[in-house]
């Protein structure tokens, strides 16, 4: 057990003193699988702060319901109880139409249009908020709702929501096919340098084989070597999202305050960062065991 | 003890090095094999570590049948042997003290015996002065001798050398055959492989006299 540990022990150093020997390639290197890694990783960034951003806004899912202009008071107090009663219903406002009108008459460039009206041409309506942000749930309440007899029409924009929701998918989609593309390059990276290490240690691997080191002890340096690359690689993906964040963010604050929303990219959180690195290092791994069993196989001493 | 009995090694495209050899050299026994280049000294000795194997026959060391040995037990066999090359196979990229070192690193000794061992087995060839130097910066003799160090670190049973004073003058050569009789001397079983019939005659052990890949004669020791 002391041995297995000092073994890996030594696998490990050996591995850092090769990277450390050859700074500029393994920079080179490691700067190849940043740059591939960080495309998705910036991706999958965007796409996290974009859904935390629908999932507020879905948050608050309104419904408009226009009572028909002949409705009676009675009616309207029973829709009030009826929706009041509705478990699907989280709130509920009454706007009668003589409020609906001056609500109208106050938007600026409205108000003579408004005071040309001879009669109010606005329904009573109800502005209603539901208990269930999903849009099928919402468009379930919304054509209950219309089938009451004094209701009008129901106004439910779960249309947008929708379209955001496929956008999103959609985009989901291509960052993951982006990322098992560039994943794919990454132990193609490692595959390469990993083989260019082989053959410059050729003779201290023949050596090693011929007075007795076993295939593991050749392997093991070159898998912390793989596992080193694709961590370094990871860790500076990150620091270039990180990097590419700080220069982005304050723009886009100020382009979503012009529009009076608050919206910025966040950095992704500890555990997504971890398992970006983490995932790196498994691939630079696995590119790494790749070249060792096909590269080390060859070397036969004679 | 290394035992050969029938061995035979045809090589793929049929060029036959190696026709039923026998012999056996004993435990703590020291042997010469001779013969001209292209007798097949080589070929017998790669043998020994299993880095060829038998075409039919068995080659057997400390007991083993090393030609049945499956792959994954050679390495521990070649743990057990000192071999010392005809190219002597030194790492031009570390000091003589880590070249001596590499045989340590994987057989699980720990750092500070191995320091002590390294130390030791370079005393024994006379080059504990030289162990920081690089390789290159030595003479042929003495990179023979690292290369030595290097077989004996692990303190072998068996002792095993291909042409050690091939390229050397006559003093280095006889300075190289003399350690190898130390080594035999505190018991250590040798085997050298030299085209030198004179060197091997001279220090009165048995010669075993290859010639077209046939065992010609075997000479007792006095």
């Amino acid at each position: 057990m002391r041995t297995w540990l000092r073994h890996h022990r030594q696998a490990f150093a050996a591995a850092l003193g090769k990277l450390a020997a050859q700074r500029a390639s393994s920079a080179v290197s490691a700067l190849v699988i940043g740059v591939a890694l960080a495309l998705p990783a910036a991706g999958y960034t965007l796409l996290e702060s974009v859904r935390t951003l629908t999932g507020r806004m879905a948050l608050d899912p309104q419904l408009t319901v226009f009572l028909r202009g002949n409705a009676a008071r009675g009616d309207v107090d029973a829709l009030a109880a009826r929706i009041k009663s509705d478990p699907r219903v989280a709130a509920s406002r009454f706007v009668p139409r003589e409020q609906a009108l001056k609500e109208l008459a106050s938007v600026e460039g409205l108000t003579d249009v408004v005071g040309a009206l001879e009669s109010n041409p606005l329904p009573d309506a109800f502005v209603l908020r539901a208990r269930d942000p999903d849009a099928q749930a919402i468009d379930a309440l919304a054509a209950d709702l219309r089938r009451e007899p004094s209701v009008e029409h129901v106004q439910a924009d779960t249309a947008w929501a929708r379209r955001l929701a496929a956008v999103t998918r959609l985009a989901r989609v291509a960052v993951l096919l982006l990322a098992g593309l560039l994943g794919l390059g990454l132990v193609a990276v490692t595959f390469n340098t990993i083989r260019l290490q082989i053959l410059t240690q050729r003779d201290e691997i023949e050596v090693s084989k011929l007075i007795g080191a076993t295939d593991g002890f050749i392997r093991r340096p070159f898998f912390y070597l793989g596992l080193l690359q694709g961590a370094g690689g990871g860790l500076l993906a990150l620091a270039m999202v990180w990097a590419a964040l700080a220069l982005l963010n304050p723009q886009i604050a100020a382009l979503a305050a012009s529009s009076g929303a608050n919206f910025r990219v966040a950095f992704p959180p500890a555990g997504s960062a971890f398992a970006v690195v983490g995932v790196a290092a498994a691939l630079g791994w696995l590119g790494a065991y790749l070249s060792v069993s096909k590269y080390l196989r060859e070397i036969q001493p004679k | 003890m290394i035992s050969f009995s029938g061995v035979s090694k045809r090589y793929p495209g049929g060029q036959e090095a190696l026709k039923s050899v026998s012999f056996a050299v004993q435990t703590g026994e020291m042997a010469f094999l001779t013969g001209p280049s292209g007798a097949g000294k080589s070929t017998l000795l790669k043998l020994i570590p299993a880095i060829e194997r038998p075409s039919s026959g068995s080659v057997v060391v400390n007991g083993q049948n090393v030609g049945a040995l499956k792959p994954a037990a050679i390495p521990y066999l070649r743990r057990h042997l000192g071999i010392v090359f005809q190219d002597q196979k030194l790492l031009y990229d570390r000091s003589v003290y880590d070249n001596v070192l590499l045989p340590l690193a994987f057989s699980g000794v720990a750092p500070r015996e191995a320091a002590r061992r390294v130390r030791a087995a370079l005393d024994k060839v006379g080059l504990l002065g030289r162990e920081k130097a690089n390789p290159v910066q030595l003479s042929g003799g003495e990179q023979q001798r690292v290369a030595i160090a290097r077989a004996v670190v692990n303190r072998p049973a068996v002792l095993v050398a291909d042409e050690p004073t091939a390229n050397l003058d006559q003093e280095s050569a006889l300075r190289i055959v003399e350690i190898f009789v130390a080594f035999h001397q505190v018991g250590v079983t040798v085997l050298i492989a030299t085209h030198d019939q004179g060197l091997a005659a001279r220090f009165g052990q048995r010669v075993l006299r290859l010639a077209a890949g046939r065992l010609a004669s075997t000479e007792a020791g006095a």
